[in-house]
């Protein structure tokens, strides 16, 4: 068995004070699928904040191992270089930055973090031409600001063309498919199945399940009132899609 | 608060004098001469503005009163091509006029050929030689007595830019009028005069951009007036880098005619003390207008933006987004005047004023201004003060850049987002380097 590439122990987190992670444990080895379900208010997203270590975030308990290191000892920005991506559920609208700009400034800081040369914007319009292909985004998408004016669909195909470029080992998507609609599910979905590696993992937070027609997870697992309180296989999405959550969470009777 | 007497007569007297002098042996047609005259007598009965005067509350002049009052005659003949380098934009194939201490220098501008319809010179000449369109619109849309600066600068009209497109002329290329200021000896004081008179359906990219040579104090004070006629389509980029020990004060009156479209960039970096009036007055049906505006200060600097957009008809709309980013101790003023006249029905006016504070030590002043007399407009207005986009600085964390970086990019973008609505794209580039390296001051001071 491969070595975990994330291994969540324990883990317990909260904003103000307010515990929403009570103790969370997950393993992801390379070239696995894990999608998070849950309703609403379940802690989805705050595991996706607390994984990349947005301020506010308090973790309260249990450890987080990224890829051998303390991951919650990173500052945001180290965690990104060191490959980890969280694909927000909401894209931030940066005005006056140009889509290409950004993303270059992005991809040089990691390539810095790893001790290789930055790449000029000529070599870069290459890479970048490459994977907007990928994508099916359109060329002037590029050329202008990031997320500025953006519909939802075009937001979060921008997530996933940063993705894209930026190629993490660890790739968190928050709620991807929210605000989607089928087309645009579908080509989202393809473009995270065809960066799909042995040697990369995603953690698909969803709250529905048909996303995962398209990107079909190795596990399941079901976070409720901030703990996983059933894991299984592909199956299990199925089942939840089918009986709703109620069964499983009268079974936990919180 | 400084008190001030209501009429400092005493600081004004040299000023005054000085006026006198000049209305007195100025040469010129009478009507000009009656002008200056004009100007003198409300500069006598106005004096320098105080800070009890509800439109000069938050800048006070006094400083400009205390320096030594030492208007330039005429251009200095020292100044060489290689001195302005620094001011010229990239890859401009344009006409720039220079004017030094507010007086034209043929030797170091470069007039664009000669086109139909279109005159490009200074207004001296245009006075000399009798022009009627000089003489039917100097001082017909700037008030003399609006303020005791416009009615010094009236009693000393003697030179600045004058353009005047027929109608249907189209200026081929934009125009750069760079006034340089050098303080010496002999001048201290520059008071161009501009005007441009833009003809039924003509169309023309003008830059004003002002100046200095090396970092002695001096004080500019400027008026220009814009006459667009009917369905013209003007773009004024007014562009204010002077040093930090200068005192700028400006207005620029724009009068629009039925259906016509303006667009006004201010942009405001320099100075110890910049006061810009923008003042827009709809005088047909179907005018558009935006005002842009971006100020960047730091130091104990003092930028001031007065703006007026007065719907005097129905269906013109006014768009206004001005962005400040103060550091050090600097203080920042935006006062927005919307005037919605009775008859002015289907007005659609907008007013964004936002403010990037860097240090806990830099102030804002924001404040709407509206009066609105008609019953079916669409008037809105929002201010905002405050440091970057929490939400946003994360955002670019998660991409892997440095928070430090991140917040230098989040700066310049708000900045960009104003100077990436100047059309001429020379004029951008020269922007963004003196901004950037201003932006970097100003984050590095902090």
């Amino acid at each position: 068995m491969k070595q975990p590439l994330i291994e969540i122990k324990n883990l317990s987190a909260g904003i103000n004070g307010k515990q929403i992670l009570k103790g969370i444990n997950l393993t992801v080895r390379p070239g696995e699928v894990h999608a998070i379900m849950g309703p609403n208010g379940s802690g989805k997203s705050t595991l996706g904040y607390v994984l990349a270590g947005r301020k506010g975030y308090d973790v309260t308990g249990g450890s987080v191992t990224y890829d051998g290191k303390d991951l919650i000892e990173l500052s945001p920005e180290d965690r990104a270089r060191e490959g980890l991506f969280l694909a927000f559920q909401y894209p931030v609208e940066i005005p006056g930055v140009n889509n290409t700009y950004f993303l270059r400034a992005a991809y040089n800081e990691q390539r810095k973090h790893r001790g290789q040369e930055e790449v000029d914007a000529v070599d870069f319009l290459a890479i970048v031409k490459e994977k907007m292909k990928l994508l099916e985004l359109p060329e002037g998408m590029l050329k202008r600001s990031v997320n500025e004016g953006f519909s939802g669909g075009e937001k979060k195909r921008n997530e996933i063309f940063q993705m894209a470029v930026l190629d993490p080992k660890l790739a968190v998507l928050d709620e991807t498919d929210s605000g989607l609609d089928i087309d645009a599910l579908r080509i989202v979905a393809e473009g995270v199945n065809k960066l799909k590696r042995p040697d990369n993992a995603a953690i698909v937070i969803t709250h529905y399940q048909r996303l995962l027609n398209y990107i079909v997870p190795d596990f399941v697992h079901v976070l409720w009132n901030g703990q996983i309180i059933k894991s299984g296989g592909k199956d299990l999405a199925l089942e939840l899609e089918e009986k709703g959550y109620d069964w499983l969470i009268g079974k936990n009777g919180k | 608060m400084t008190t001030t007497k209501s009429k400092p007569a005493g600081e004004s007297t040299v000023h005054l004098a000085a006026a006198e002098a000049f209305a007195n042996s100025a040469t010129g047609p009478e009507w000009l001469r009656t002008l200056r005259r004009n100007g003198v007598t409300h500069f006598t009965e106005l004096g320098f503005p105080t800070t009890k005067l509800e439109d000069w509350i938050y800048c006070n002049v006094a400083p400009i009163t205390k320096l030594a009052f030492k208007p330039a005659a005429i251009a200095d003949a020292n100044v060489t091509a290689k001195q302005l380098a620094p001011f010229a934009f990239p890859g401009w194939t344009g006409s720039r006029l220079v004017f030094v201490n507010g007086h034209f220098s043929p030797a170091l501008s470069l007039l664009p050929a000669s086109q139909k319809g279109v005159t490009i010179t200074n207004l001296a000449a245009a006075l000399a030689s009798g022009d009627k369109v000089a003489e039917s619109q100097l001082a017909h849309h700037a008030s003399v007595d609006g303020s005791g600066f416009s009615a010094l600068s009236t009693a000393f009209i003697a030179d600045g830019a004058f353009i005047a497109l027929a109608p249907n002329a189209v200026a081929a290329e934009p125009i750069h009028l760079l006034f340089v200021s050098v303080p010496g000896d002999a001048a201290n004081t520059a008071q161009p005069r501009n005007l441009i008179v833009a003809g039924t359906n003509s169309s023309a990219k003008i830059v004003e951009h002002y100046v200095s040579l090396g970092g002695a104090a001096h004080f500019t004070n400027a008026v220009t007036e814009i006459a667009v006629g009917e369905g013209a389509n003007i773009e004024h980029a007014k562009f204010q880098e002077e040093n930090l020990e200068a005192f700028h004060i400006a207005t620029v009156q724009v009068t629009l005619a039925r259906d016509s479209r303006f667009l006004s960039h201010s942009i405001s970096t320099g100075a110890r003390l910049a006061r810009h009036n923008i003042n827009l007055v709809m005088t047909g049906q179907g005018v558009d207008c935006v005002m842009n505006g971006l100020y960047a200060a730091g130091g104990k600097q003092l930028v001031d933006h007065h703006t007026v957009a007065d719907h005097a008809q129905p269906h013109c709309g006014s768009h206004e987004y001005y962005h400040g980013i103060l550091g050090g101790s600097s203080r920042g003023v935006f006062n927005g005047k919307i005037f919605v006249r009775k008859d002015a029905q289907k007005t659609d006016a907008k007013q964004t004023s936002r403010n990037l504070l860097l240090t806990d030590t830099a102030t804002v002043n924001s404040k709407p201004q509206l009066e609105i007399l008609a019953d079916d407009v669409k008037c809105t207005h929002g201010a905002t003060v405050g440091q970057l986009n929490d939400e946003a600085l994360f955002y670019c964390r998660t991409r892997g850049i440095a928070e430090v970086n991140a917040r230098r990019l989040l700066t310049h973008a708000f900045a960009s987002e104003i100077v990436n609505r100047i059309t001429v794209e020379p004029v951008r580039e020269h922007l963004e380097q003196v901004l950037w390296a201003r932006l970097e001051e100003l984050i590095e001071k902090k």
